[in-house]
């Protein structure tokens, strides 16, 4: 297992099939307001809301690292790299079914929109 | 100490519902002892650290020396990867997270002291354990498997490790022309998808190195447990007639001598490379202890917190769990799992309620051969009315076709549940 320890926001597509591609451009047109240059900082858990917004955005790290960080060479872009708003949009849009993906449009609709404002807030940036 | 005396104290103990701190045996620092270091173990300790600010000292109990990823291990089977791919040491966890690592066994858990006793007799005490023992192979569901197993003619390579690498060299020296057969025992057992995966890399390899062989699926099941049509349309499109699907086979014997299988009906079956995945039930430890309650197979927890029905600050999770409705034995559920109890924890040591709507998400995928993949995705959200998880309705699902996107989406899982379980 290489590649793990790093916390810098990766999008690479090792292959540009049509979907990537698609993908990428989708990506690129969002990419100059969405993405910050460090990852969001999570705040230390101080009471019971923010024990419940960093337990409610650990679901999101199977697949985006601990704190939406990402990992380095995966074809999966971390999330704290990007604004909050920009997070919790994309989520409606999937949820809606407004934006097409693999998996995000089956996984969103698992979480109401407080749920999902409530992660962006806490993963992406302010 | 026997069963019965554990059993008991666990249920003469009352379960605490209120807000009062977590009594602590010693000091001011809460000790978590997490027994089993997989997916499940590995999460939590990192999780608990991270809630608590690091306040709470973890110890995780493990005897192997590194971590070897049961997802992608199918891949090392198949010859695409190595064994070195999905293996990891544990150091991370100490160093960037301060969890204390024991590298033993442990043999004994006394609820009532609070102590699990390790291999070499000593003794530690908890405030809270979470047990993470995974699953056991009973063996003796199938006559003659052990016996087969010591003889090296059948092997599981259901606990990633030296035996996945063993079953590649058994595809490796099969002639061309051979079959390869894997059993599916009857659900539930770890890994819905793997036994199906499996058989698809094992004839991915076949198709490049040896055409004329075959794969034979024997499922205990009615049907294919998981991704049904997905992978039967993927086995005839890549693989034609290579890969042969009998459902309602149970394997009931082998006999080692002649490589044969024996089923309840139907006529016995010979084959070159004998992959006998017999029933699952959760770890020894967990059976062993009596934690495992549920027919001494499976762990029936209180799924707010994870803790056990029958033992007080006991905590289970992972593939020893019976698992909610539609809740798989995955590893990534098992990561899920381990982050509801870690704030399920950090909550009652800081005296604050515990979270009364956990959630939790899956998300399996699986290879069709070297590029292209499938999944199955859903979410769990804790319903205090049913006492349970519930698929949370709309949500979920699988793929419409394997691509090569979810391929790179596969590899790139694995890449962040390691990074998240393990960094």
């Amino acid at each position: 297992m290489k590649n793990q320890s790093t916390d810098r926001r990766h999008h690479r597509y090792a292959k540009k099939s049509i979907l990537t591609m698609v993908y990428a451009f989708a990506l690129a047109t969002f990419a100059s307001s969405a993405f910050a240059a460090s990852p969001a900082k999570a705040d230390p858990i101080k009471d019971e809301t923010t024990l419940k917004a960093a337990s409610l955005s650990a679901t999101c790290a199977n697949c985006h690292n601990t704190g939406g960080k990402g990992v380095e060479g995966a074809a999966v872009t971390g999330l704290s790299y990007l604004k909050a708003t920009y997070i919790e949009s994309q989520m409606l849009s999937f949820k809606r079914g407004e934006r097409e993906a693999t998996v995000m449009h089956q996984l969103s609709k698992g979480y109401t929109d407080e749920q999902i404002k409530i992660i962006a807030d806490y993963l992406g940036q302010k | 100490m026997d069963r019965r005396q554990f059993v008991q104290s666990g249920i003469a103990a009352s379960i605490i519902t209120g807000v009062s701190p977590l009594a602590l045996a010693k000091g001011n620092k809460a000790q978590v002892v997490i027994v089993g270091g997989g997916y499940a173990g590995a999460t939590a300790a990192k999780y608990i650290r991270l809630l608590s600010n690091y306040k709470v000292n973890v110890t995780l109990i493990e005897p192997n020396a590194s971590f070897v990823s049961c997802p992608m291990s199918n891949l090392v089977v198949g010859g695409i990867k190595k064994i070195s791919d999905i293996s990891s040491p544990y150091t991370n966890l100490q160093k960037r997270h301060g969890v204390k690592m024991i590298k033993s066994t442990v043999t004994a858990v006394d609820a009532e002291k609070k102590t699990v006793t390790l291999a070499d007799g000593k003794t530690i005490q908890y405030d809270k354990l979470v047990m993470s023992p995974g699953i056991d192979l009973i063996y003796d569901s199938i006559e003659g498997l052990k016996a087969a197993n010591d003889a090296s003619v059948t092997l599981q390579a259901w606990k990633a490790g030296p035996e996945t690498v063993a079953l590649y060299k058994q595809l490796e020296a099969m002639k061309d022309g051979g079959v390869y057969a894997i059993s599916v025992p009857k659900a539930p057992y770890r890994c819905p998808p793997g036994p199906y995966e499996r058989a698809s890399l094992v004839a991915n390899y076949f198709k490049q190195f040896k055409p004329k062989s075959k794969v034979l699926i024997l499922d205990a099941n009615d049907n294919i447990v998981s991704k049904g049509k997905l992978f039967s349309e993927a086995w005839k499109a890549n693989y034609g007639d290579m890969v042969e699907h009998r459902p309602k086979h149970q394997v009931m014997g082998v006999d080692a001598a002649t490589r044969t299988l024996k089923f309840e009906f139907e006529n016995p079956i010979q084959a070159d490379v004998l992959n006998i995945l017999p029933d699952m039930r959760g770890g020894r430890l967990a059976v062993d202890s009596g934690i495992a309650n549920l027919n001494k197979r499976w762990a029936d927890v209180n799924y707010m917190t994870f803790e056990s029905k029958v033992a007080k600050d006991v905590h289970v999770i992972g593939d020893t769990v019976q698992g909610a409705p539609q809740m798989p034995k995955s590893a990534h559920m098992a990561n899920s799992q381990a982050k509801v109890v870690a704030a399920a924890i950090v909550s009652e040591v800081n005296g604050w309620a515990p979270n009364a709507t956990p959630l939790t998400n899956n998300t399996c995928y699986s290879y069709i051969n070297t590029t292209n993949v499938i999944h199955v995705a859903s979410v769990h959200l804790y319903n205090a009315e049913k006492g349970t998880y519930l698929p949370v309705e709309g949500s979920g699902g699988v793929s419409k076709a394997p691509t090569e996107l979810e391929g790179q989406y596969a590899w790139s899982w694995a890449q962040n549940i390691w990074a998240d379980t393990l960094v």
